[in-house]
């Protein structure tokens, strides 16, 4: 270092005298590039819209030339898989398919940001097989022909053990892009040690007396079917008069300092240490929580019931692998030890049974775990059950961002 | 011949970090400008309208996120200068041989990676947590006391997170200052203090001048203190420009916001220059 000339040095770092003259050509000539570039770029993005409906030729040509490759990548939410992977490691033994799974999906819309760019782009995503919840990101994954669409023939499993609740859904008519992977439902989940009283109602989540307690979540569409259910609107037949008398409540709510934080995941972590003691939350997080202290409720105003689901990407590098692992989910005896530790409503009724019988061989805690399980309304709800739950508003595409501009800005705090 | 080449060399000098500048920076920051003037959606494309309403309703919308921005932004910078400037003229003075050890000292947590210090910090601050659950169990502190989603968690993090760009001007300026010159102004009877503000401080403060720019810009635009630490009241700029862009796939509302903001900066850094009584702002954070 020392061995540097330190006039050099100067040189290096001190401006050059005659600097200022070039100055204004440069910026003239940066003022030419600049005006190219506009020119270039002011013919706007081009829409990419793809096809509504999905006809048997489409399918064809798809899968025209695919074949099984022996490997896969997953994409799915934490918490979605036993810590031991024990469901994956029984379908590579099967099938000899290597599966990469990783745990990269928090929310949907971060989500949707992330692959709608490679996606549009005609880019592989990294991930064969994903997991999207019925909502605005799924429809527009739909909408914008990000998705491949399924060959059902493929999947026979799941003509054959599929709930009638969980085929056709109205998100995704005949099944064309996606098959559910589980549900669940939105409510209130509390902490014993520090609510002392039952939560019964959504209205207790707007209640002064947990001022900077509460949780909410952030999502729009969670949030705005809270907002709706205190006001007892249904939020499948709302209008747009209703969202804006729901957002209105919901800033109330957020401005009287009632509200925390919005959350996306990490709410499990928030109410279980005690930061906030009631919150918004989904079914199965809060059934597989360790702490005995968290109780979860559907209040009586209703809760929204939603589906994640299977789905892979149009540009995926090994689609017949995951149609494969696909379908292998829809065998009963392969369901169950996922829904034992996922603790969510599995789209295959009959693992309910299979549970059952589990549960009367077994002993000691585990038999008492099973039972639980096989009968918890949270997990195969009854009819009465579901008539009070919700599924998400389904929005036209003219409706979405009147919505969105609704009630994206309340858990950004405007 | 020779005359020839040594009139080219300087543009060939400039010319890989000018093409890497005109690919990287310019052509994107142009598209930008022309995306933040378009309208439509992601499903039906975007159109250049040349909406400048797309400006005006970001400023309309979010204009209270942008001064919180700033006023996060000027404290946090000064939170930073309030600890850098001692630890920095500590090491510069004080720090003998082993100057270079205390300065890798001073930056060695920040090889971690930015994202897992700021989460390990909501470990910390959570309300029953090692620092706030006996303070709180014992009655020191009141019952609903917290840190974590206020916006002193947000300050705290980012004049923590960008500690670095502080110190290291600073101590370069305090180190350049030749011991000379402050020893003469002893010789002249001039007190510490007096050798302090009338010597020491005005010869480092184009190191300061280089720290305030080098922090302030980005912690202003800084998203992840806001969103990891902070609560809904605590939303900074930077955290609407993420949402509109990545999750709403809102582009041309997103580069609006995005280019008021370097506006505001610009000539925020303009006008602090101005009163600092520097000629050419480039200049003297090159110093």
């Amino acid at each position: 270092m020392s061995s540097i000339d330190p006039a050099f040095l100067r040189g290096l770092t001190r401006p050059r005298l005659a600097r200022s003259s070039y100055a204004r050509r440069d910026v003239l000539r940066m003022m030419g590039a600049a005006g190219a570039g506009l020119a270039l770029s002011a013919c706007g993005v081009q829409g990419q819209g793809g096809k509504e409906k999905v006809s048997q030729s489409d399918v064809q040509k798809y899968w025209a030339g695919k074949t099984r490759n022996g490997r896969l990548n997953w994409a799915n939410w934490p918490g979605y898989m036993q810590d031991d992977r024990e469901t994956i490691k029984a379908f590579e033994k099967e099938t000899g398919i290597r599966v990469t799974y990783k745990e990269v999906i928090q929310e949907m819309a971060p989500w949707f940001g992330k692959i709608q760019a490679p996606l549009a782009a005609g880019q592989s995503i990294g991930f064969d097989l994903m997991i999207m919840t019925n909502g605005i990101q799924l429809e527009q994954c739909r909408q914008l022909g990000y998705l491949a669409p399924l060959d059902l023939s493929k999947l026979r499993n799941f003509q054959a053990n599929a709930g009638e609740a969980f085929k056709n859904p109205s998100y995704d008519p005949g099944n064309a892009h996606t098959i559910p992977y589980e549900s669940g439902v939105t409510g209130i989940a509390y902490n014993t040690k520090y609510v002392k009283e039952e939560i019964t109602s959504i209205a207790q989540l707007f209640d002064p007396k947990y001022k900077g307690k509460v949780g909410m979540l952030g999502d729009s569409q969670e949030l705005g079917n809270f907002g709706m259910f205190l006001l007892g609107i249904d939020p499948e037949k709302s209008t747009k008069a209703d969202w804006e008398k729901a957002a209105e409540k919901l800033r109330e709510q957020r401005d009287k300092g009632i509200v925390r934080k919005y959350y996306s995941q990490d709410y499990v972590d928030a109410v279980s240490k005690g930061d906030v003691w009631l919150t918004m939350a989904w079914s199965g997080d809060v059934y597989s929580l360790t702490s005995p202290d968290v109780k979860f409720v559907v209040p009586k105003e209703g809760g929204t019931i939603w589906t994640d689901n299977l789905c892979i990407p149009k540009t995926a590098e090994n689609p017949v692998d995951a149609l494969t692992l696909m379908d292998w989910l829809y065998v009963p005896e392969n369901n169950v030890p996922l829904t034992e530790f996922i603790n969510y409503m599995p789209p295959i009724p009959s693992t309910q049974r299979l549970i059952a019988q589990k549960a009367e061989k077994a002993t000691g805690s585990q038999k008492r775990d099973l039972t639980r399980l096989s009968t918890s309304p949270l997990i195969f709800p009854s009819e009465s059950d579901l008539a009070r739950l919700r599924h998400y508003r389904r929005l036209t595409q003219a409706e979405e961002p009147e919505y969105q501009k609704i009630f994206e800005p309340i858990a950004k705090g405007s | 011949m020779a005359r020839g080449r040594g009139r080219l060399a300087p543009y060939l000098m400039i010319l890989p970090s000018g093409l890497w500048m005109a690919v990287f920076f310019l052509i994107p920051m142009v598209l930008m400008v022309s995306l933040s003037l378009q309208t439509g959606n992601l499903i039906e494309g975007f159109r250049q309208t040349f909406h400048w309403q797309n400006y005006t309703d970001g400023l309309n919308t979010y204009g209270d996120k942008f001064v919180r921005s700033l006023w996060y932004g000027l404290l946090a910078t000064v939170a930073c200068i309030a600890l850098a400037y001692p630890a920095a003229y500590w090491i510069a003075f004080r720090g003998g041989r082993h100057k270079s050890t205390y300065l890798f000292l001073l930056l060695l947590p920040y090889f971690v990676s930015f994202i897992l210090r700021t989460v390990s910090w909501k470990l910390v601050l959570t309300d029953n947590g090692p620092i706030l659950g006996p303070l709180r169990g014992s009655g020191i502190l009141p019952k609903d006391f917290h840190i974590l989603d206020t916006s002193v968690a947000v300050v705290s993090g980012l004049a923590y997170n960008f500690l670095p760009f502080m110190v290291l001007p600073i101590y370069v300026a305090l180190e350049r200052i030749d011991h000379r010159v402050v020893e003469a102004a002893y010789d002249l009877y001039a007190s510490r203090l007096q050798a302090f503000t009338r010597v020491i401080l005005p010869l480092s403060l184009p190191g300061v001048f280089a720290g305030v720019i080098m922090t302030f810009v980005p912690v202003s635009s800084d998203y992840v203190n806001a969103e990891v630490l902070g609560g809904p009241q605590n939303t900074m700029i930077g955290n609407v420009i993420q949402t509109e862009y990545f999750n709403n796939s809102a582009y041309p509302m997103a580069s609006a916001l995005s280019f008021s903001l370097m506006a505001i900066l610009l000539v925020g850094i303009f006008a602090y220059a101005r009163t600092l009584g520097t000629q050419d702002v480039l200049e003297a954070a090159g110093r």
